[in-house]
């Protein structure tokens, strides 16, 4: 028997991601989003590894996107999910394309639309998986129940996010150390600049002729290496 | 539920303009109809809704700072768009920015008139939606002259078959009943329910078929409506058949139904999906804002450096969030650091790094 749509809970562990593209292929098969793949696939630091990480929707409790959207067109259900932008009324605007904490939403400029992960609903509105966690081989994106997760791995769940002063409460889970009732985000150790004043022509500079130049996030490590504190996976 | 008072204030005024052009157009009520006064009171009331809804919902700070910045940035032209400083990175010249009226006119047409965004999703929906909105629209160009008094039609003393139409008073034509004419003038309204119908026969299919709609669907948001246009065009239609093939049979019956029909489906408008046509004014200002942000001072990711987005929707999203209560500031050693000023990818990024961080990978 299938079980019930409330009992599975969608887990993500980005470090076991292994780059496979499977979740982008499949995420694009699922009816709601009509071939479009919602799901990103992010190289982590593409000039000095081969580490990438899936970016679902994490469905937060209080949705920075719905809020910012001027035209009211983000709606977010009964159980949690936040939907893609209402087709009616999107008018692809952007704004929740720049406010969401974790750079989910895609403006599909050719057709004017918002589109995101809505965690596949016509598939977990049924008590089924959606198409990247039925698809994913390593465990990255794993959608069940919660008792599998506690009894199969070292990590755990956490679905509270601290940005700065912000925290943010999600319906997804982020898997993370057993110490951690929130997952802290630090971004001063990842910012190239920190020591100094910020100046993006240089990096920018420095980013000219990177393969994949307008869509990852890359700089030059003889520019920024000594700025990071030594803790991140930068090194 | 408490009431905001500015919007109960543009509600009676809505409400009070309605009145104002009935009275007006229609010779102080001397050429309304008392018979359409039913149609009449629910325009009245779905005006104030109307106007309470658009109001509230203007007032939200997104929506809000696109109706201001959109204003401000119709009526004036940045002189200098041209030459703004945009960096090294940026080979190509920015782009000329066109005089406010250009860009209102050219998202006017392309939006609201041919609604192309809708044809770049798909074209069953757009010949769809331009049945469905093209026919209503046709039905309340129509019935809003009339119902209000502005448009009436005379018959001449001496010739009952020939029609004089007087619009606010004004003679416009004459023409006999006989004349093309006026089979065009007394059948637009079957001419618009079958535009309707149509959409309303691709639009029920989809919802049958399409997936995706049946999973995210919802009755009062996306059927209702539809049954309602489709009550509204079928009880029209059959009022024509009343007096067309049965002698009158039925016609009061069918007058009042459709009537309550009419009256439901305008009171709707506001509560429910269809108020996206006012919503999508504010698409209107969207329009200039990109053409005017994508020729002005960019934004660079602090971490990437990379081009994201304009610098002016980077700071306004910044005022509107702190309007919203949310605060994305990191504090650093040599001041704050916004969330704002990183790229959504490089977010994406970040969260994988700290994640991996925290389990020591």
């Amino acid at each position: 028997m299938r079980p019930a749509p409330d009992d599975l809970e969608f887990f993500l562990d980005p470090s076991r991601c292994i780059g496979c593209q499977a979740c982008v292929q499949a995420c694009g098969e699922c009816g709601t989003h009509r071939g479009v793949s919602m799901i990103h696939l992010e190289y982590v630091h593409r000039p000095t590894g081969v580490q990438t990480a899936p970016v679902v929707c994490m469905h937060c409790e209080d949705p920075t996107c719905a809020k910012v959207c001027p035209a009211d067109a983000i709606k977010q259900d009964d159980r949690g999910v936040v939907h893609s932008a209402a087709k009616p009324r999107c008018v692809a605007c952007s704004n929740c394309v720049l406010a969401c904490p974790f750079g989910v939403p895609k403006m599909k400029a050719e057709i004017d639309l918002m589109m995101k992960c809505d965690m596949c609903y016509d598939r977990t509105s049924v008590g089924k998986k959606p198409m990247c966690a039925t698809v994913c081989p390593s465990g990255a994106l794993y959608f069940g129940p919660r008792k599998f997760i506690e009894e199969n791995r070292r990590e755990e769940p956490v679905n509270e996010f601290q940005f700065g002063r912000q925290t943010v409460r999600t319906k997804v889970n982020m898997m993370t150390s057993p110490e951690l009732k929130a997952l802290p985000f630090d971004v001063l150790d990842f910012l190239p600049w920190e020591d100094k004043d910020f100046d993006p022509f240089a990096l920018a500079r420095v980013r000219d002729g990177a393969p994949d130049v307008a869509q990852s996030a890359v700089w030059d490590e003889a520019t920024a290496g000594k700025r990071c504190s030594g803790t991140c996976t930068c090194h | 539920m408490s009431i905001n008072s500015k919007a109960l204030t543009a509600a009676l005024t809505a409400a009070a303009a309605v009145v104002l052009v009935v009275a007006l157009g229609s010779g102080g009520f001397r050429h309304f109809d008392p018979a359409l006064l039913g149609y009449a009171i629910g325009s009245v009331l779905a005006a104030a809704a109307v106007g309470y809804r658009f109001t509230v919902w203007a007032e939200r700070p997104p929506s809000r700072m696109y109706f201001k910045r959109g204003f401000e940035l119709f009526l004036r032209r940045p002189a200098v768009a041209g030459v703004v400083d945009r960096g090294p990175a940026a080979s190509a010249p920015a782009p000329a920015v066109p005089h406010g009226a250009g860009t209102l006119g050219s998202a006017l047409a392309r939006n609201f008139v041919a609604q192309e965004f809708i044809r770049q999703r798909s074209s069953y929906r757009w010949i769809m939606h331009l049945c469905l909105s093209g026919g209503c629209t046709l039905a309340f160009a129509i019935t809003f002259p009339l119902v209000f008094g502005w448009v009436h039609f005379e018959s001449l003393l001496d010739n009952a078959e020939m029609y004089r139409v007087i619009a606010f008073g004004v003679h416009l034509d004459t023409f006999s009943i006989h004349s093309v004419k006026a089979f065009l003038a007394f059948n637009a309204l079957n001419f618009s329910a079958f535009f309707v119908l149509i959409g309303l026969v691709m639009a029920g299919w989809r919802r049958c078929t399409d997936p995706g709609e049946r999973a995210t669907q919802t009755f009062a948001e996306d059927i209702l409506p539809l049954i309602l246009i489709l009550v509204v065009a079928a009880t029209g239609l059959a009022l024509t058949v009343s007096y067309k093939f049965l002698g009158g049979h039925g016609h009061g019956l069918w007058a009042i139904v459709h009537m309550a029909s009419v009256v439901a489906l305008l009171l709707y408008i506001p509560f429910g999906k269809l108020f996206h046509m006012f919503q999508r004014t504010c698409a209107l200002c969207v329009s200039r804002y990109k053409v005017v942000g994508a020729a002005g001072p960019r934004a660079r990711c602090r971490r990437c450096a990379g081009d994201f987005a304009s610098q002016m929707h980077v700071d306004d999203l910044k005022t509107v969030l702190d309007e919203l209560g949310f605060d994305y500031r990191f504090a650093g050693p040599r001041g704050e650091v916004h969330y704002q000023d990183i790229c959504p990818s490089c977010r994406r990024g970040l969260l994988a790094l700290n994640q991996g961080r925290s389990i020591g990978r």
